[in-house]
C-alpha cells in the first residue's frame, strides 16, 4: 500500500470544477447571527468545550473563595450558609457541568475528525443537548449569585436534601442542574456509539480505530448504564420532594442508602467516564510526541474495556462507612484494588511508548502537561489504593485525605491531558497554535501549585479535619497545613489565569490552522476544512498519515472516497461496524432553528417548573416538544436519491431501514438506556423490600388487585404489539398511502394508553396510596416509568400517522415506523415484565 | 522535568515526619486499639505507596533521559505486563490480605455483660448521648461521651433527623449514623485521656460546628462519675443561681431542654442535668463557663449559625448574669 500508483486510489484527478465549490456552499458555517442555528461539529464542538471551560474557571473561583475562607482557622471572611452552598456548587459544576461535557465536547469536535467523516450521524441533536446544556448549566450556576443555590453537597444525600430538611426551592436547582446533564449525557453516548462504529472510514477496522475512538465508545457505553442509576435516582427525589411518595423516608419503609447506591452505581464509573476519554486523548498524543507507535495498543484496549467493567462493581466503596457487613466490604474492597491493574497497565505503556521513541521524548507544552498528569495520577492511583482498603478508609473518608485523593484523580486523571490536549489539538478547532512559551509557564504553575494545594491535604485529613467544614477552629494543628494549600491554589489559579491569557492572545477560531504541526500519524491531521476532509481516505493501518505517505496529498485532491455531495446535501460514509467496510451514505440534516429553540424551550420548561410556574412551563414544554418534531419531521429523507457513486467502482445507496440503519443503531442504544433504567427501577424495588418486608403487601399495604387487572392489562399490551406487526405487514408500496395503517397505529397506542389506565385503576381501587409507604411509592412508580414510555409513543404515533398521511412514509421510506415499533415492542417488553414483578412478587413473598 | 520527582516523595516522608503526633483530633496519633491497628497500616500504605512512586518514577525518567541502550530496555510489553499487571496483581492481593485480616480484628468480640450500653444519637447539630447502667436506669447526657479504659464499649449510633457519622480518631474509624439504622462501633481506648470527635458526614447547616469530646477514665472513676451522672441535678446555692433558676423556669427553657429534679423536662434540645461539669458548650463550639454560657443565650445564631435554638435577646445583662450562673453551676 505504502507507494500505491495514484492510478489505483478511488478518483481520478483532476476533480471537475465547481465540486469543492459546492461541497464548500453546502457545509458553509451560517453568517451572522444565525450561526447560533449551525449543527456542524466543529462549530458547536468548540462552543460545547468553551461552556465546559468557563464553567471550570468559575467553578474554579468558588474553590479560591472557599481556600481564602480556609487559609486560617476561625475564619469569617465567607459564612456557614454561602460557604455549603459553595462547596455543593463547585462539587457539582467542576463534575457534571465541566468534567462530563468537555470530555463529550471533546468527542464531538475530534471524534469525526479522526474518523475521517464530515460530522457526526445526528448533528442536530448534538446541537440540540449542546443549547440545552448551556441554558440550563449557566442558570443553575447563576442561583449562586442570590441565595438560591443547593447546599446539600454534590452527591445530595436524603434526608438532609428531603423538603423536611431543606425547603427552599435551592435542591430543586441542584436536580435542574443535573437534569440537562442527563440530556446532554444521553444524547451524546448515542452520538458516540453510532459515530464511532457506523462512521469509520474505509478500512479502519476496530482493530485499527484510534485509542481516543475505543475510549469513548467505553466512555459512551459506561454512560448508557450508569447514568440511567441517577436519572431515577433524581426522579425519585424529586418526586419525593413534590408530592411526597416516600422513597428515602425512613419513617415509611425508605431508606437514604437506597440513594446512596444508585447515586454511587452512577457516580463511580462516573469517576471513569470522565477519566478514561482522557486516558484516550493521552493514548494519541503520547505517539506523536515518541515519534513511534503505541506499545501495547491491544492491551490498552483491553484495559479501557477492563476498567468500564470493573468501575460498576466499586460503588459500595463510597458507602464502606454506612454500616454494611464485613462480606460485602471484603469483596467491593478487592474490586476497587482490581481497577488499580488497568491503570497500571496503561501508565506502563505510555511509559514504554516514551522509551520505544528512537529519538529522546519530544518535551513541548503538550507533552509537559502528559507527564505532570502521569505524576499526578500515579499519586491519585497509589491513594486510591490505600482508600480501597477499609480499615483505612473508617479513618479518612470525608475527610481532606479523600479531598486529596480524588483531586489527584480527578485534576490529574482530566484537567492536565485536557490541558494538554488544548495545547496540542488546538489547530483542529482555530487557526493558531497556542504559545509554547506562555504554556510552559502555564503547566509549572498549575503544577506546582497543584501540589502545593492539595498534597498536604493527604496529612490535613489524617490529623482529623473533616471535608465539608466552611470554618475550623485554630487549636487543632490544622492552619499551617491549609495555609500552604491556599498558597498552592493561588498559584494554580494563576496558571489556570495566565492560559486564559494565552488563549485570549493566540486562539482564533477558524478554520486552516497549521496542517499537521507535530508530524502525528491520525487522521484528524489530515487537511480539512469546513466539508472536513475532501474525501474519505482508504486506511490500512493505525496511522496512516505515517504510513501512507501520499495520504494528506490525495485526501485533498479528492483522490480518495465521496469527494463530492452527489446527493446535493450533507452527507457522510456509513461502513460496516467491525471491517468498515462502505454500506451507505448518511443525508444529513444541515443548519436549522428548530434544535436550537426546542432546547431553549426545554431549559425554560425544567426552570419554570423549578420555581413553580406550572402553567407557562407547560407551554414552554409543548413548544420544545413542537421543535421537536418539527426537526423530526425533515429526518428519513427517503430513498429517492437511488444510489449513488463515491469512487473505487462502488455505488452505495443513500438511504437504508432495519437494522443497517445509524438510526435503527440509535433507537437500540435508546433502549439500553431505557432498559438500564428500569433495572434501576427494578434493583430498587427489591432494595426497599429487603429493608421494609413490613410494609410489603398483602400484610404491610392492600393486597395487590385481582389477578384479572394485570391479566387485562398484559393482553391489551400483547394486542398492540400483534397490531404493530400486523402493521408492518400493511405498509403500502412507496408513493402510497392505506387508511388501515393509521388506524391500526391509533389502535396500538389505545391499547397502550388502556392498559396503563387499567393497571393503575387496579391498584387505586385496592386503596393503595404512592405516599402511605415505601411499597406503595414504588408500585406507582413502575406505572410512572411505563408512562413516560406510553407518552413518548402517544406523540411517536401520533407522529407517524401524519407522516403516513403526509405521503412520507410507505413500505420503502420506513425508518420513521421501524423505530416507532421498536419502541412500542420495547415498552411491551419492558411493561409485561413490570406487571409480573408489581403483581407477581408481593404474591411470592406474602 | 521527572528528574523533580525525587524531591516529592522525599518531601512528602518529611513532611509526616515532623507533622509528628499532635492534637486531640489526629488519626495519627492513636489512643484506642482500633485507631491503632489503622495506624501501622496506615504507615505500612504509606511506605509501599512512597516506594511503589519512587521505582515508577525511575522507570520514567530512564524513559525520558537515559541513553538509547537504556531506553530499549523499556520499549516493549514485557515493561507493561511485568510492571502494570504482574506486579500490582501480586502486591495487592497481599495488601487485600492484610486489610481483611485488620478489618476482621474490628469485629464484634467484645465483651458487653457487664451492662453498659451507650447509645449516640446524632441531632443537628449535636450528640444525644444515653448511658444505660446495670440496673438498665437511663442517664441522658450530651455532647461528651465519657468510657471506661481497658475494655471495649459498644456504641449504638442512630439519627434522628439527617445521616451524621460518628468519629472520634483517635480511638476508632468513623461510622455513620442513619435514620431508620442503628450501627454499632466498638470503642477500646487503652489509656486515659481526652480526645476530640466530630461529625464527618455533612448533614447541612452547622455541619462544622457539630464536635464533641470523649473522656476516658479509668474504670473505678468511671464507675463514679456515672453514679454522680444519674443524680438530679444540683439545686442552687446563692441568690444569683436561684434567680437563674426561677428565670430558666419562667422563661419556658424546659419546654426543650431537661435539668432533672427541676420543672424541665423538654427532650428536643440537650438534657442540661450536669452540663456544667461538660468540657465545652454548644457541642464543642464554646469554652464552658458562665460568661459562654450568657453568649450563647443572646447570640448563638452568631456562634453557630443556623442551630435550632432561637436567640432570646430579651434578657437583660443582670438576668443573663444569673441564667449562667445557673447553669454552670449544673455540675
Amino acid at each position: 500500500m505504502e507507494n500505491q500508483p495514484r492510478s489505483d486510489l478511488p478518483n481520478k484527478t483532476p476533480r471537475p470544477k465547481g465540486e469543492l465549490e459546492e461541497l464548500k456552499r453546502i457545509w458553509a458555517t451560517p453568517r451572522g447571527w444565525r450561526i447560533v442555528t449551525t449543527v456542524n461539529n466543529t462549530e458547536i464542538g468548540l462552543l460545547y468545550i468553551g461552556v465546559a471551560f468557563l464553567f471550570f474557571l468559575m467553578a474554579g473561583v468558588l474553590a479560591l473563595l472557599m481556600r481564602t475562607q480556609l487559609a486560617t482557622g476561625n475564619n469569617d471572611f465567607i459564612g456557614q450558609e454561602l460557604y455549603n452552598q459553595m462547596f455543593t456548587v463547585h462539587g457539582t459544576t467542576m463534575m457534571f457541568l465541566f468534567a462530563v461535557p468537555a470530555v463529550e465536547a471533546l468527542g464531538v469536535l475530534l471524534l469525526p475528525q479522526m474518523l475521517a467523516a464530515r460530522d457526526l450521524p445526528f448533528p442536530r441533536l448534538s446541537a440540540f443537548a449542546i443549547w440545552a446544556y448551556v441554558i440550563g448549566g449557566l442558570v443553575f450556576f447563576s442561583t449562586i449569585l442570590y441565595d438560591l443555590a443547593p447546599d446539600g453537597g454534590w452527591f445530595m444525600y436524603p434526608p438532609l436534601t428531603l423538603k423536611e430538611y431543606s425547603p427552599g426551592d435551592n435542591a430543586d436547582f441542584w436536580l435542574l442542574g443535573i437534569g440537562f446533564i442527563e440530556i446532554s449525557a444521553i444524547a451524546g453516548a448515542i452520538e458516540i456509539v453510532v459515530g464511532a462504529l457506523r462512521t469509520r472510514p474505509p478500512g479502519m477496522t476496530l482493530a485499527k480505530m484510534p485509542i481516543f475512538a475505543w475510549s469513548m465508545l467505553i466512555f459512551a457505553s459506561m454512560i448508557m448504564f450508569a447514568f440511567p442509576a441517577v436519572i431515577l435516582a433524581t426522579m425519585m427525589l424529586e418526586i419525593e420532594r413534590s408530592f411526597g411518595w416516600p422513597f428515602f423516608t425512613a419513617a415509611k419503609g425508605g431508606d437514604s442508602l437506597l440513594w446512596q447506591h444508585l447515586f454511587w452505581f452512577f457516580g463511580h464509573p462516573e469517576v471513569y467516564i470522565i477519566f478514561l476519554p482522557a486516558a484516550g486523548l493521552v493514548s494519541m498524543m503520547v505517539p506523536t510526541m515518541a515519534r513511534t507507535p503505541l506499545v501495547g495498543y491491544r492491551l490498552i484496549v483491553i484495559a479501557l474495556i477492563a476498567t468500564g467493567f470493573f468501575s460498576f462493581g466499586l460503588w459500595v466503596h463510597h458507602m464502606f462507612t454506612t454500616g454494611i457487613p464485613a462480606l460485602s466490604l471484603a469483596f467491593f474492597s478487592a474490586a476497587s484494588m482490581a481497577v488499580a491493574i488497568p491503570s497500571g497497565i496503561q501508565v506502563f505503556s505510555w511509559i514504554a511508548t516514551i522509551a520505544a521513541g528512537r529519538k529522546k521524548f519530544r518535551i513541548t507544552t503538550a507533552s509537559l502537561f502528559i507527564l505532570g498528569f502521569l505524576f499526578i495520577f500515579t499519586i491519585g492511583g497509589l491513594t486510591g489504593v490505600m482508600v480501597a482498603m477499609v480499615p483505612f478508609d473508617f479513618q479518612v473518608h470525608d475527610t481532606y485525605f479523600v479531598v486529596a485523593h480524588f483531586h489527584y484523580v480527578l485534576v490529574g486523571g482530566m484537567v492536565f491531558p485536557l490541558f494538554a490536549t488544548f495545547y496540542y489539538w488546538a489547530p483542529q478547532a482555530g487557526r493558531s497554535m497556542l504559545s509554547e512559551r506562555l504554556g510552559r509557564w502555564v503547566f509549572w504553575l498549575m503544577f506546582s501549585g497543584f501540589n502545593i494545594a492539595f498534597f498536604p491535604m493527604h496529612l490535613t485529613g489524617l490529623r482529623g479535619m473533616p471535608r465539608r467544614v466552611w470554618t475550623y477552629p485554630s487549636e487543632l494543628g490544622w492552619d499551617t497545613l491549609n495555609l500552604i494549600s491556599t498558597i498552592g491554589s493561588y498559584i494554580l489559579g494563576a496558571g489556570v489565569l495566565l492560559f486564559v491569557i494565552d488563549l485570549v492572545l493566540h486562539f482564533r477560531p477558524g478554520r486552516g490552522g497549521p496542517e499537521n504541526p507535530w508530524q502525528a500519524g491520525t487522521l484528524e491531521w489530515l487537511p480539512n476544512d469546513v466539508y472536513s476532509n475532501r474525501s474519505i481516505p482508504l486506511v490500512t493501518s493505525r496511522e496512516p498519515l505515517w504510513d501512507q505517505p501520499n495520504l494528506a496529498d490525495d485526501v485533498k485532491e479528492g483522490r480518495y472516497y465521496l469527494p463530492n455531495a452527489p446527493t446535493g446535501g450533507r452527507e457522510t460514509l456509513v461502513t460496516s461496524p467491525i471491517d468498515a467496510k462502505p454500506q451507505y451514505v448518511i443525508q444529513m440534516p444541515t443548519s436549522g432553528w428548530s434544535p436550537l429553540l426546542a432546547a431553549i424551550f426545554t431549559a425554560a420548561f425544567f426552570l419554570l417548573l423549578t420555581v413553580k410556574l406550572v402553567t407557562i412551563s407547560i407551554v414552554c414544554g409543548i413548544l420544545a416538544i413542537a421543535f421537536c418534531l418539527i426537526w423530526a419531521w425533515a429526518l428519513d429523507p427517503g430513498p429517492s436519491k437511488g444510489l449513488v457513486d463515491i469512487g473505487g467502482g462502488i455505488s452505495l445507496p443513500t438511504y437504508v431501514s432495519g437494522p443497517s440503519s445509524h438510526s435503527w443503531w440509535a433507537m437500540i442504544v435508546l433502549m439500553f438506556v431505557a432498559g438500564s433504567l428500569y433495572l434501576s427501577y427494578v434493583f430498587s424495588y427489591l432494595f426497599l423490600w429487603t429493608v421494609s418486608p413490613d410494609t410489603w403487601a398483602p400484610s404491610g399495604s392492600p393486597a395487590p388487585p385481582d389477578l384479572g387487572w394485570p391479566a387485562a392489562a398484559a393482553l391489551l399490551l400483547l394486542a398492540g404489539s400483534a397490531l404493530i406487526v400486523l402493521t408492518e405487514r400493511m405498509l403500502p408500496p412507496a408513493g402510497t398511502k392505506r387508511m388501515a395503517v393509521p388506524i391500526a397505529i391509533f389502535l396500538a397506542v389505545a391499547c397502550l394508553v388502556g392498559s396503563l389506565g387499567v393497571e393503575l385503576a387496579g391498584h387505586w381501587r385496592t386503596g393503595l396510596s404512592p405516599t402511605a409507604n415505601a411499597y406503595g411509592a414504588m408500585v406507582y412508580m413502575g406505572a410512572a416509568l411505563f408512562g413516560q414510555l406510553a407518552f413518548t409513543l402517544v406523540i411517536f404515533g401520533g407522529f407517524t400517522i401524519a407522516r403516513h398521511f403526509a405521503g412520507k412514509l410507505d413500505r420503502e421510506r420506513r425508518v420513521t415506523f421501524d423505530n416507532m415499533a421498536l419502541l412500542y415492542h420495547y415498552t411491551v417488553g419492558q411493561s409485561l415484565f413490570g406487571l409480573a414483578l408489581v403483581h407477581g412478587f408481593p404474591r411470592l413473598v406474602g | 522535568m521527572m528528574r523533580c520527582c525525587f524531591v516529592w516523595p522525599a518531601a512528602a516522608i518529611l513532611l509526616f515526619v515532623v507533622s509528628g503526633c499532635a492534637g486531640v483530633q489526629s488519626a495519627l496519633d492513636p489512643t484506642g486499639a482500633e485507631a491503632e491497628r489503622i495506624n501501622t497500616l496506615s504507615w505500612v500504605l504509606i511506605i509501599f505507596c512512597t516506594a511503589v512512586f519512587i521505582i515508577t518514577a525511575i522507570i520514567a525518567s530512564v524513559a525520558l533521559f537515559a541513553n538509547e541502550r537504556w531506553r530499549q530496555q523499556l520499549a516493549g510489553e514485557r515493561l507493561v505486563i511485568g510492571a502494570g499487571l504482574i506486579f500490582p496483581a501480586v502486591t495487592l492481593t497481599f495488601l487485600l490480605a492484610y486489610g481483611i485480616f485488620v478489618l476482621g480484628m474490628g469485629g464484634g468480640s467484645a465483651d458487653t455483660s457487664d451492662g453498659l450500653r451507650i447509645s449516640v444519637v446524632g441531632e443537628r447539630w449535636w450528640w444525644r448521648v444515653i448511658y444505660r447502667d446495670e440496673n438498665g436506669r437511663r442517664i441522658e447526657s450530651a455532647n461528651e461521651l465519657r468510657i471506661p479504659v481497658g475494655r471495649p464499649v459498644k456504641i449504638d449510633l442512630t439519627s434522628a433527623d439527617v445521616i451524621h457519622s460518628f468519629w472520634v480518631p483517635k480511638l476508632a474509624g468513623k461510622l455513620d449514623m442513619i435514620p431508620g439504622r442503628t450501627n454499632t462501633l466498638t470503642l477500646d481506648v487503652t489509656s486515659p485521656g481526652v480526645s476530640r470527635g466530630q461529625c464527618a458526614e455533612y448533614c447541612g447547616g452547622a455541619h462544622a460546628l457539630m464536635s464533641f469530646f470523649v473522656i476516658a477514665m479509668p474504670e473505678k472513676d468511671f464507675a463514679a462519675w456515672l453514679a454522680d451522672e444519674a443524680k438530679d441535678a444540683h439545686q442552687p446555692t446563692d441568690e444569683l443561681e436561684t434567680r437563674g433558676q426561677a428565670l430558666f423556669i419562667a422563661s419556658g427553657c424546659g419546654a426543650c431542654h431537661t435539668v432533672r429534679g427541676t420543672a424541665a423536662t423538654g427532650a428536643i434540645g440537650p438534657d442540661l442535668t450536669h452540663v456544667g461539669s461538660r468540657h465545652s458548650l454548644a457541642a464543642a463550639t464554646l469554652p464552658n463557663n458562665a460568661e459562654a454560657f450568657a453568649r450563647w443565650i443572646r447570640d448563638g445564631q452568631h456562634i453557630k449559625p443556623e442551630n435550632l435554638m432561637p436567640p432570646y435577646p430579651i434578657f437583660s445583662d443582670e438576668e443573663l448574669a444569673s441564667l449562667s450562673s445557673y447553669l454552670a453551676q449544673l455540675r
